[in-house]
């Protein structure tokens, strides 16, 4: 039986293997390559995507899971040409070294102000455990705080 | 600092719809400060006034695509907003002395070499372009150029108050005379572009997760491959069952490649025997590697490398190592000390790991091979799949694309060999793409190695006598045609290198540990280990001697003076500009201020590839043994900053390299076998344990640029030993810091 599911609000449906990881299907079925292959282990979180709005290791989450649901991956984040505020703030803030890593770091991090619109330093740390091989820590913590303004402005 | 124009190899302008296109080929710029300027730049000027850089250099994540654009447009006077960058397809040749080369560019990424090389050459190529848009300004306007003036994208004729824009002139200009000989180029001072922050040029694409890196690549009725190889070093394929893999529903093809030994140029990794799995998707190759059954014979299963460093040390400590060099007299120096120090500091082999595991795309056909790759080195890539296919370097197309993070791994093309083999099995496209568990199994390891120190100290507190032995794995072990321990030693001692360097008696003794790891380069090769152990060492020497560690290191360079340096990042060592770069981390980092029982500083400083750096950092220690870096305080000479803003992230992220590798990173073997498989047992650093607080201090300088890639690590790792002894009275002696502190 066919798992049918909305991708960045389209409907798509698959027939394959149940067990595959919706991250191949994002990214060999329906070539959606934002979403990144790091470990395949739910490790790394370069593969973070939205499942019904929250972040999930799409390298970890079998297709049998999603039926019925509704997966964003970062090609699914700005509206149009306006790019979602952490996408914003991570030109703004200029975070990306290799970049690799930083789809899945946003996608992340609109979790965490989705579910806490102003984090403090000690709940990004205890929330984002994302990895990122160049380093590039400090300048997300200021992306982190910086989406939250460009959030919060955005509803004013 | 002089230019030849060398007309032979002259650059080449054409006129392509209106636009302007100009192609500065290799060796059209040579004897820039007497060594060949090995870059090529390709500038096409459109109608519509855009310019599109190509650059020869590979961007890694080290900024090259933001800095070597900012060197073309200063000259050529052009919004910089309007300025994209693209990679280059290289034509490959091999010369008639059989030297494979591009003809465009040399490429690739390494050493810290970007800046360097580009510097002359990419402001020569827009002062030209510059040049020939105002000849046919001034052609089309019948006035003498010299009443030309530029201003941001147009040619301006003040006194007829008449401008055109670049775009207009492009298809003209490319018909006009290229200059004959080097054109004179802006003096610093009046630099508008070099030396401001720039953000990184492919920032809207990376966060909108464009099709930028090697594994995102596609081409029609591409297959997907994935390989298994044998757990234990250099094993063999006694038997394979592929029947249930070949059951698979996908799955296509089971191939078994064989092993290739390393040659001594491109590909000094060995190519182990292995199974590469084709399928129609990587989730079925995938399943099918799970399917195959496999029996490897032999290897090397007698290797632990706990066993084999105790070994090399025990050789180290009898005096049975290599005497490598020898100044002064040491033995003297050491009898009539005051005071003698000794310790032994031990670091591990650790992986690269860039975060975009490795991967090849590739076509082969009888017309040739088309290979997509993030390498860093592009023309390695077009060598190796030549050798390995037996066909002319001419056949072979090489399509570099963006890095997910390089740190050495991409110097080397096994997997493009990999690739290039499987295509030509397969007929079709293939893109291979490593598990990280294959990553990490088949890596060019940095070399570890036990360090022991040895330091005579007068009774005046002047360091007179320095021993330094080390046992490694050598990173030329299979790769340097010479295998003897002479040549494996030079890529491993630090000869040339402060503080040792400014002793007047010392010594370098050498031991090779045995294993069949294969060993490479990895970010800051060679200083990356010894910038820690020297430095870390250097600060219980100047305990010992009752001192300051700052106080103790600013007296041992002394007055500022420069000495020899005979190797990459020579030719000179200036111990003023280091002292200047640690008083500048020790004047904004607060050092000699009181800090709160629990914390404390420590202070660091590394001169590689032609920089300078010094980190001050601060730590507090936590229950349980973790630590938290609280703030590090950089002083960086690197001469001319092209962008102070890439200065700042490079430096960042080479703090952070350092401090994630020290955390906890550990290549071990145990019966031939690497244990580490993936990031649960080879962690990396996530951002609660990162330093955040991260100040770049930059010294101006006249200084010829030099790169920023690597320099900052090195010094790191001591700084952050040092503050962690300053905050709970350890020393840590051994890399990673793990539990140590528990
Ligand atoms: S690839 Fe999914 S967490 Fe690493
Ligand atoms: S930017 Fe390279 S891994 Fe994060």
């Amino acid at each position: 039986m066919a798992i049918r599911l909305t991708v960045n609000g389209k409907q798509q449906s698959y027939g394959g293997d149940p067990d595959m990881p919706l991250l191949w299907f994002l990214r060999d079925e329906l070539d959606l390559i934002g979403t990144k292959f790091g470990c395949g282990i739910a490790s790394c979180g370069a593969c973070t995507v939205h499942v019904a709005g929250e972040a999930r290791r799409s390298c970890s989450t079998p297709m049998s899971e999603l039926d019925g649901a509704k997966v964003t991956t970062i090609e699914g984040m700005a509206k149009g040409d306006r790019l979602h505020p952490v996408q914003q703030a991570w030109i703004d803030e200029d975070v990306a070294q290799c970049g690799y890593c930083q789809t899945g770091q946003i996608m992340a991090v609109a979790d965490l102000l989705a579910r806490n619109p102003n984090p403090s330093d000690d709940e990004i740390d205890q929330s984002l455990n994302n990895l990122c091989r160049c380093g590039s820590y400090a300048r997300l913590r200021k992306g982190v705080h910086r989406a939250a303004a460009l959030m919060k402005g955005a509803k004013a | 600092m002089t230019i030849q124009l060398d007309r032979r190899a002259f650059l080449r302008v054409t006129a392509v719809s209106g636009a302007m296109v100009l192609t500065m080929p290799r060796g059209a710029i040579a004897a820039i400060d007497g060594a060949a300027a090995d870059i090529g730049l390709h500038i096409r000027l459109t109608p519509d006034n855009r310019l599109t850089i190509r650059t020869a250099t590979t961007e890694i994540g080290q900024g090259t695509n933001t800095s070597i654009p900012m060197l073309i447009v200063e000259e050529l006077d052009f919004p910089f907003d309007r300025t994209s960058v693209q990679n280059m397809v290289p034509p490959i040749r091999r010369t008639a002395e059989g030297r494979i080369e591009s003809q465009v560019f040399a490429g690739g990424a390494g050493g810290s070499t970007a800046i360097a090389a580009s510097y002359d050459a990419a402001r020569q190529t827009g002062a030209i372009a510059r040049n020939l848009l105002m000849q046919e300004a001034a052609a089309r306007w019948s006035v003498p150029i010299g009443e030309l003036t530029t201003a941001d994208g147009f040619v301006v004729h003040v006194a007829s108050k008449r401008r055109l824009a670049y775009g207009a002139l492009a298809g003209g200009a490319a018909g006009r005379p290229v200059p004959t000989g080097p054109l004179p180029l802006k003096p610093r001072s009046e630099h508008k572009l070099i030396g401001t922050s720039q953000k990184q040029k492919e920032a809207r694409a990376i966060v909108t997760g464009e099709r930028l890196f090697g594994i995102d690549q596609t081409m029609p009725g591409m297959l997907h491959a994935v390989m298994l190889r044998a757990p234990v070093l250099d094993a063999s394929i006694a038997k394979v069952d592929d029947s249930a893999a070949r059951a698979v529903p996908g799955v296509r093809h089971v191939i078994r490649l064989p092993a290739i030994a390393p040659d001594s140029g491109f590909r000094n990794r060995p190519l182990a025997e292995g199974v590469a799995v084709v399928a129609d998707s990587r989730w079925a190759a995938l399943k099918g590697r799970e399917a195959l059954i496999v029996e490897w014979a032999g290897g090397a299963t007698a290797e632990n490398s706990d066993e084999r460093i105790a070994a090399a040390w025990a050789d180290l400590v009898a005096g049975k190592g290599h005497r490598v060099s020898q100044t002064g007299d040491v033995d003297a120096a050491f009898s009539a000390a005051a005071k003698v120090v000794e310790a032994r500091y031990d670091a591990p082999m650790v992986a690269h790991a860039p975060m975009e595991p490795q991967n090849t795309l590739a076509h082969v056909t009888a017309e040739g091979a088309t290979v997509i790759t993030p390498t860093q080195q592009p023309v390695g890539v077009a060598g190796t799949v030549a050798d390995v296919l037996g066909i002319p370097i001419e056949k072979v197309k090489v399509v570099t694309v963006r890095c997910g993070g390089g740190f050495g791994r991409r110097l080397y093309t096994d997997m493009v060999a990999e690739a290039a083999l499987i295509a030509k099995a397969v007929g079709v496209p293939v893109k291979l793409v490593w598990t990280r568990e294959c990553d990490m199994a088949t890596d060019l390891y940095r070399p570890g190695g036990a360090h022991r120190f040895r330091a005579a100290i007068d009774a005046g507190g002047t360091l007179t006598g320095w021993d330094h032995g080390i046992a490694s794995q050598s990173r030329r072990y299979r790769s340097a045609p010479d295998q003897g321990i002479a040549s494996l030693a030079t890529s491993e001692v630090a000869i040339h290198d402060h503080p040792g360097a400014l002793v007047p008696n010392r010594r370098y003794d050498y031991v090779p540990i045995d294993s069949a790891a294969p060993r490479g380069a990895w970010r800051a090769p060679g200083h990356n280990i010894n910038g820690w152990t020297m430095q870390a060492f250097l600060d219980e020497v100047a305990e010992a001697a009752g001192q300051d560690p700052l106080a103790f290191r600013l007296a041992m360079l002394g007055e500022a003076r420069d000495l020899p340096y005979e190797t990459h990042g020579g030719p000179i060592f200036s111990t003023g500009r280091m002292a200047a770069v640690l008083r500048l981390a020790a004047a904004k980092g607060d050092w000699g201020k009181p800090l709160p029982k629990g914390s404390g500083r420590g202070i660091a400083g590394h001169f590689s590839f032609g920089s300078y750096v010094a980190h001050v950092v601060q730590v507090t220690m936590k229950p349980g043994g973790a630590f938290s870096v609280d703030r590090v305080t950089s002083g960086i000479d690197c001469g001319i900053v092209v962008n102070p803003n890439g200065v700042a992230m490079q430096n960042e992220g080479a703090i952070n390299d350092a401090l994630s590798t020290a955390l906890g990173q550990a290549i071990t073997i145990r019966g031939g076998q690497v244990e580490q498989s993936n990031f649960a047992d080879y962690p990396m650093m996530r951002i609660d344990r990162a330093a955040t607080l991260v100040e770049t201090h930059i010294v101006p300088s006249d200084a010829p640029p030099r790169g920023m890639g690597e320099p900052s690590l090195p010094p790191f790792t001591a700084a952050l030993t040092n503050a962690i002894h300053a905050a709970s009275g350890k020393r840590i002696r051994s890399l990673p810091i793990g539990e140590q502190l528990a």
